[in-house]
């Protein structure tokens, strides 16, 4: 089966520090892979490659087989979910305007509607999306990443202002799109217990990735486990 | 006696391309607000100073050489922006002093041409021929077509730059779009408001239409309409009491804006 995504021997190296070094790794279709590692460890620097963003590294980035040096022709199959969008506080654009900019082809409102209805925000189709919340924001994102049926979700998660139910009702969604829409997502998340619950396959990324393989496999060594723990407080030591 | 002013060809023209100026200026005007480049306007105009300053040293139609020099100087200031990673608002104060600063060294040289240079600086829009007429419907219309064409990709990347490359969309060239669109619009706008009150065309219709709180598309309307507004009656009244059409217009626009914060304020602008 073509991978969805294949990622070898991806180095970043910033004037100062190695932001990744050497990782390497498959994501296989309709899985839902949760990378887990403390701030600075490279995630963001991760994702950046894997949307073009950055284009300076060596190794290699593939989606569906395809080199993403060659074409851009693999965003049309991405959906990504920021960590934290930034847009001027009195845009003025609705709920439904910010959606519809993921659109890629003409606008189609019975799409738009059946999105906002799947992720609950449909009331607030006509909102100013500076008045939301964190949690509602965060849907609306991924509502627009999802308008253009995308065979990847990749997400990287919020780390604050989002309340407790909203996070239930994202995690919810989440598992939702990946068992019954069979949407393959790569999630960064800062909450072990969730990526126990949801993913199936766990990558621990710190700079250099020390762990990838299935989450069972992961949780039930305790010794691996243990190690995620130290490196994290190390690393967490380390920036205070 | 306001029909009889009506039937006027000069007031005719002047309405016709007033309105085609507000419409241009206050859509093009809604993205350089949102993009924070609410001085781009004026710095364009600016430069512009030192190319109609360089037309009638050469003897060209200076709003051809004010054309060439402002789209020319946008676009270099906005690589050079990008380059060397200087701020927007410190590459939109060079870019304002050096259009004046070659407008008056060239007027120096030249030995002045005061009269001629003062009806661009306040504008001249009872005096604009049938050709300019025509020429401002001619650039509004394909201004607004290529908006129109391109409006997500304008709308997406003026959002959230990221995001819109994340989607495919070619940011860097709709920037570039957008600076070549509004160095056409306002050296277009000059013979309306003259250079100094350019920025008011493009800010202040925009930031009161914000304020109602809609969508993006709604808040362009509500703009058009204050802009619209503004010019038709500016024009009017500045003709019966025999006052400066460019700062009669940008009055009624400050009065529309005042209006807006009075009514928001009052809480009357509901959320929704």
């Amino acid at each position: 089966m073509l991978k969805a995504v294949e990622i070898s021997n991806l180095t970043v190296q910033y004037p100062d520090v190695k932001a990744l070094d050497d990782v390497s790794f498959e994501v296989n279709q309709g899985d839902f892979l949760g990378i887990i590692g403390p701030n600075g460890a490279g995630k963001s620097t991760l994702f950046d490659c894997m949307l073009g963003l950055n284009t300076k590294y060596k190794g290699e980035i593939r989606f569906f087989g395809q080199d993403i040096r060659k074409s851009k022709n693999f965003l049309k199959d991405i959906g990504y979910v920021p960590q934290k969008p930034i847009f001027e506080k009195n845009f003025p654009a609705t709920v439904s305007d910010v959606v519809r900019m993921g659109l890629r082809k003409e606008s189609d409102d019975n799409k738009i509607n059946k999105i906002l209805q799947q992720l609950w925000i449909h009331e607030l189709q006509n909102r100013r999306i500076g008045e939301l919340s964190g949690g509602q924001l965060q849907r609306v994102f991924i509502a627009k990443a999802l308008v253009n049926n995308p065979k990847i979700l990749i997400l990287d998660e919020p780390v604050t202002g989002i309340d407790q139910p909203s996070i239930e009702l994202f995690y919810s969604i989440l598992r939702e799109l990946n068992s019954k829409q069979k949407i393959t997502i790569i999630w960064s998340s800062h909450d072990l217990d969730a990526v126990n619950q949801l993913a199936n396959h766990v990558a621990c990324l710190n700079r250099t990735l020390f762990f990838h393989g299935e989450s069972e496999k992961f949780f039930s060594d305790d010794e691996l486990v243990k190690q995620y723990s130290e490196a994290s407080m190390q690393e967490h030591m380390h920036h205070h | 006696m306001f029909f009889e002013i009506l039937t006027y060809s000069f007031m005719q023209r002047a309405l016709i391309a007033g309105v085609a100026i507000a419409i241009l200026c206050s859509v093009v005007g809604l993205f350089l607000v949102l993009r924070r480049y609410s001085l781009f306007g004026d710095a364009i105009a600016h430069s512009s100073f030192g190319g109609i300053a360089l037309g009638l040293l050469a003897g060209i139609y200076p709003l051809w050489t004010a054309y060439g020099v402002s789209i020319v100087s946008a676009l270099i200031i906005t690589r050079i922006k990008d380059r060397f990673n200087i701020s927007g608002d410190a590459s939109i104060a060079v870019l304002l002093s050096s259009g004046i600063a070659v407008g008056l060294v060239i007027i120096g040289l030249s030995g002045g041409f005061t009269i001629d240079i003062f009806s661009f600086l306040f504008g001249s829009i009872l005096l604009v021929s049938i050709n300019d007429t025509i020429l401002i419907l001619g650039l509004t219309g394909v201004i607004l077509i290529i908006i129109l064409l391109l409006y997500r990709q304008i709308l997406y990347s003026t959002f959230n730059e990221e995001q819109a490359k994340v989607s495919g969309i070619p940011v860097e060239k709709i920037n570039y779009l957008i600076i070549f669109m509004a160095g056409l619009t306002v050296v277009t706008s000059i013979q309306l408001v003259g250079v100094l009150l350019i920025s008011a065309l493009f800010v202040i219709p925009n930031v009161s239409a914000i304020m109602y709180g809609k969508g993006f598309k709604q808040t362009a309307i509500i703009s058009i309409s204050f802009s619209v507004f503004s010019v038709i009656t500016g024009i009017l009244v500045s003709y019966v009491f025999d006052i400066t059409p460019a700062g009669t217009i940008v009055l009624i626009s400050i009065g529309l804006l005042a209006a807006t914060l009075g009514i928001k304020s009052a809480g009357l602008l509901s959320k929704n």
